[in-house]
């Protein structure tokens, strides 16, 4: 255990600390010592999105940063979205168009969506297209995914 | 069309519901293959071997057992010997024995207290190869020659003469093709290839498994059919079926991949090797890649002949494929649906089944069907554009209707290819204006579908709302499907039913969700099991009432009177009857075992329009449009969700998927950086029409949908590059690479 990184840090709104090897990625210590299992491990080679979470305030894949690297950060992952039993409009609008099927790569993209729209609230279907190119989805064909972001989009646009 | 009356007054079905797992799915909660943690667990990991073709000399595991943490290792030595048939090939490929048969084949397992160290301690093992000749394509392999994979492996019908790595043969036929031929104005041969492409669910193989000495335990595993998981993983260990209980997790994508074992029995053995603890098993993307089954690559000719008027006169297709190392390539679905689509009198099929070095084949959607669709419908688009006719005038001329003795043998019932062409010809994207290097491409496609063991039960709640019971995975809304139908069945509200994916120790045997299957099976058992109920519920209103059964009808969730002599009585709702029903005989449930057989196929035909980059031989889709026939879609939502990702999976295999190996038979692109499936910016909206026309085999017309939709884009692709470019694609993918160099050849020629 002498090898292991003692680290502290804020995972949605929450301190929270883990011991972790120096090789175990932040996806790693999200999922195995902080049990945050929303956020999936697709590939471990930051291609396909599905371990998407935001590091003060910057969207990464988490399977492409050392989980020693989170000392001191803010963390957000698809577990903080809702707002108590609010979910956040990109959550509803999921349901609601039908964008998920197995849903494995939803979590992924909820958080790459929110944050494109926290820098560009509205979106064109192209930028939003490519800002999402990097988030693999194998069921949809991104059609309902698509419809479902540019929705809520528009649904936050009018509420602010 | 008519079905039990009531196709018009459907309260439920064709709505669209939130799904029931929505919630828990878009906030991270549904807890998928590799999202469990139990007390004491350890974690496997695999040994595979780098090479295509090798002897096994030895396996010493002395340095990995000394590695703190580590608490078993498990090879070959540690499985039954004496399996047969399916059941060794299955065990062969989750363990190796005397070969390693292709470049990923698992040769040993560890179990450690951590992944890190079980990972440190699989590097640790050292294993001894004598490498041997390989070979990964399926027209080498069948050379004078090529290395020998498994010497007697081929079945009876593969004729004498063969090579040993032919191992399953198919020639099937009906008519007189001379005559045919010599009825036809023009004969088209052409030559083909489809590469092998994977499935590519984003959810890695995941497991749990606990085996103790007496060989009892349990398994959590991501998968379409934990029965099928229990059965096969029971086989190759050698132990009695029951001793395992699967439980699903929630299912990551399948596409057919996961309906079969690949290292899962590999947790269960390391389990009882390290003391009956647990074991979790989670692979890793480039395990999934060189060693889960993606699909068979094919090499196929075809012959057509046509009249100028556009008659299908014969037709002759020779169907090569690999499914690696194992029998399996589905070249017996291949050669059945090859000319399905069209009403052919003079129609000959043959098969091969070949060994390479490459991972055993798995299903992946329509297995077998979009192949032989990309070549035959590109010959058919030859033929239309030399006899100058429309295609799809053409196609509808040809057709298989209702009546039509299929290219196969049965004849068809109701089905929906014509009205899926009239639909497709009357979209409007067959009118939006084409530019320069655009081209739009027309196909169709066709799956027959299957029904299965299906085993299912509805039980009632004391306040009245439902539980229902299915043994098949939702992979995409079935949830939602089986909820509107049971309360369809029952005239509740759809919030009143709650549907489980139940384990294999609650239900009888079901197979997986596969075949398209589970919306036409699962939902019909569904509904039967709630008749079921609804009898029984009569009954007790019945007994209340002290009238006959017979006098009481079910309306609208509740029992009412009905006829000359039932008398008058208040209606009893559901929630009355229910409420009572510890008094009046005891829990009410319902319940549905069967292999159902009125599936029946679905029909789709495609157009896209493209924009090939005469620079780099990119090539755009501008436009994408599926029309299918769904029999009735139950939550036409998820219907349009099948069809726009079967579309996106087939246009990623057209234009660039493909498994390449070197030189060393080593596969080179084991990543999704590399194995580049479409993504967001790769792909237009895909527009959906869903056709009707209900199946006579299912309560409410369902025909399963979700595997029609990736056999016509392979062939619309070809045909609208064909259309963009004059050029004639006869080998997947389409990469740009391929088109410029295309390109260039005809630029030079021309």
């Amino acid at each position: 255990m002498s090898n292991k990184i003692h680290v502290t840090t804020t995972v949605n709104g929450d301190e929270a600390e883990f011991l972790c090897d120096p090789r175990e990625t932040l996806l790693d210590c999200l999922r195995d010592r902080l049990h945050m299992t929303g956020v999936k491990e697709g590939c471990g080679t930051g291609d396909c999105g599905a371990c998407s979470v935001t590091v003060d305030g910057r969207l990464v894949c988490s399977c492409l940063m050392l989980g020693a690297e989170a000392e001191g950060k803010e963390i957000a992952t698809v577990e903080g979205m809702a707002d108590g039993d609010a979910l956040h409009p990109l959550q509803e609008k999921f349901i609601e168009h039908a964008a998920l099927q197995c849903g494995i790569c939803t979590p992924g993209i909820l958080v790459a969506s929110e944050a494109l729209l926290k820098k560009n609230p509205d979106p064109t279907e192209e930028e939003l297209r490519y800002w999402l190119a990097g988030n693999l989805c194998r069921c949809t064909g991104y059609d309902k995914i698509i419809r479902a972001v540019m929705d809520a989009a528009a649904e936050m646009r009018e509420a602010s | 069309m008519a079905l039990d009356g009531k196709t018009s007054e459907y309260k439920q079905i064709g709505s669209t519901p939130d799904r029931p797992d929505g919630l828990d799915k878009v906030t991270g909660r549904a807890r998928y293959g590799a999202d469990i943690h139990v007390p004491g667990m350890l974690h496997g990991a695999v040994v595979r071997s780098p090479h295509a073709h090798a002897k096994i000399i030895k396996i010493d595991a002395t340095k990995a057992l000394a590695l703190k943490g580590v608490k078993a290792v498990v090879t070959r030595a540690d499985f039954p010997e004496g399996l047969e048939g399916e059941d060794w090939n299955l065990q062969e490929n989750c363990m190796a024995g005397e070969k390693a048969l292709y470049d990923g084949h698992a040769v040993a397992a560890v179990a450690a207290t951590s992944a890190l160290i079980a990972r440190d301690a699989a590097k640790l093992v050292d294993v001894t190869y004598e490498v041997l000749p390989h070979v990964t394509d399926v027209d080498a392999a069948m050379q004078d020659g090529a290395p020998i994979i498994r010497e007697g492996a081929a079945d009876y019908s593969v004729p004498e003469g063969m090579h040993p790595n032919v191992v399953r043969y198919f020639d099937t036929g009906r008519g007189d093709l001379d005559k045919g031929f010599a009825d036809a104005d023009l004969v088209v041969e052409r030559s083909y290839t489809t590469e092998a492409a994977h499935q590519g669910y984003i959810e890695p193989h995941a497991c749990m498994g606990q085996m103790g000495a007496d060989g009892r335990g349990e398994m959590w595993v991501c998968t379409q059919g934990h029965w099928f998981i229990r059965r096969m993983s029971t086989a190759v260990l050698g132990i009695e079926t029951t001793n395992i209980r699967v439980t699903p997790s929630e299912i990551g994508g399948g596409f057919g991949g996961k309906t079969t074992i690949t290292f899962e029995p590999l947790s269960l053995a390391l389990s009882r090797a390290a003391g009956g603890k647990p074991v979790k098993m989670v692979m890793s993307r480039a395990e999934v890649l060189r060693s889960t089954g993606p699909t068979a690559s094919a090499s196929m000719d075809i012959k057509m002949g046509m009249t100028k008027d556009g008659k299908i006169t014969a037709a002759h297709g020779t169907f090569r494929m690999q499914g690696g190392a194992f029998p399996g390539a589905p070249v017996d679905v291949t050669t059945m649906l090859a000319f399905a689509n069209y009403n052919i009198e003079h129609v000959h099929h043959i098969g091969y089944d070949v060994l390479t070095n490459r991972p055993k084949q798995a299903a992946y959607r329509a297995p077998g069907a979009p192949m032989a669709a990309f070549a035959v419908e590109s010959t058919i688009d030859e033929m239309c554009r030399e006899l100058g006719l429309d295609p799809i005038n053409t196609r509808l001329k040809n057709a298989a209707r209702d009546g039509t003795r299929s290219t196969f043998g049965p004849k068809f019932g109701p089905i929906g290819l014509v009205e899926s062409l009239e639909a497709a010809r009357d979209h409007p994207n067959m009118q939006a204006p084409l530019g320069p290097n655009q081209g739009r491409g027309i196909a169709s496609g066709y799956w027959m579908n299957w029904g299965g063991e299906t085993s299912a039960s509805v039980a009632m709640s004391e306040d009245g709302t439902v539980t229902v019971s299915v043994g098949t995975p939702d992979i995409g809304g079935s949830r939602a499907s089986m909820a509107l139908m049971a309360a369809e069945a029952f005239g509740i509200k759809y919030e009143d039913v709650r549907v489980n994916i139940s384990d294999t120790g609650a239900l009888g045997v079901n197979e997986p969700t596969h075949g398209s299957r589970a919306t036409y099976a699962s939902g019909l058992a569904t509904i039967k099991a709630a008749e079921e109920c609804i009898g029984k519920m009569c009954q007790r209103a019945a007994d209340k009432w002290g009238i006959d059964v017979d006098a009481v009808t079910w309306e609208d969730g509740a029992a009412k009177p009905s006829g000359p002599n039932a008398g008058d009585h208040d209606p009893l709702t559901i929630g009355e009857i229910c409420a009572e029903m510890g008094e009046t005989g005891g829990p009410i449930s319902g319940h549905y075992e069967g292999s159902p057989t009125g599936f029946s196929g679905s029909f789709g035909t495609h157009v896209v329009d493209v924009e090939v980059d005469p620079e780099t031989g990119h090539t755009t889709v501008l436009r994408y449009l599926v029309v299918q026939d769904a029999g009735k879609a139950i939550h036409p939502a998820y219907v349009e969700g099948q069809f726009q990702g079967g579309a996106a999976q087939g246009i990623g295999w057209a234009l660039n998927e493909e498994y390449i190996y070197g030189e060393d038979g080593r596969l080179q692109n084991p990543i999704f950086l590399d194995y580049r499936i479409p993504v967001a910016s790769d792909l237009p909206m895909i527009d959906t029409v869903i056709v009707e026309v209900p199946n006579p085999g299912h309560p409410y017309g369902v025909r399963g949908v979700g595997e029609t939709g990736i056999t016509p884009p392979l062939p619309a692709l070809a045909n609208a590059i064909r259309s963009a470019t004059g050029l004639r694609l006869t080998g997947l993918p389409m990469t740009p690479p391929k088109i410029l160099a295309a390109l260039k050849a005809h630029g030079d020629n021309g």
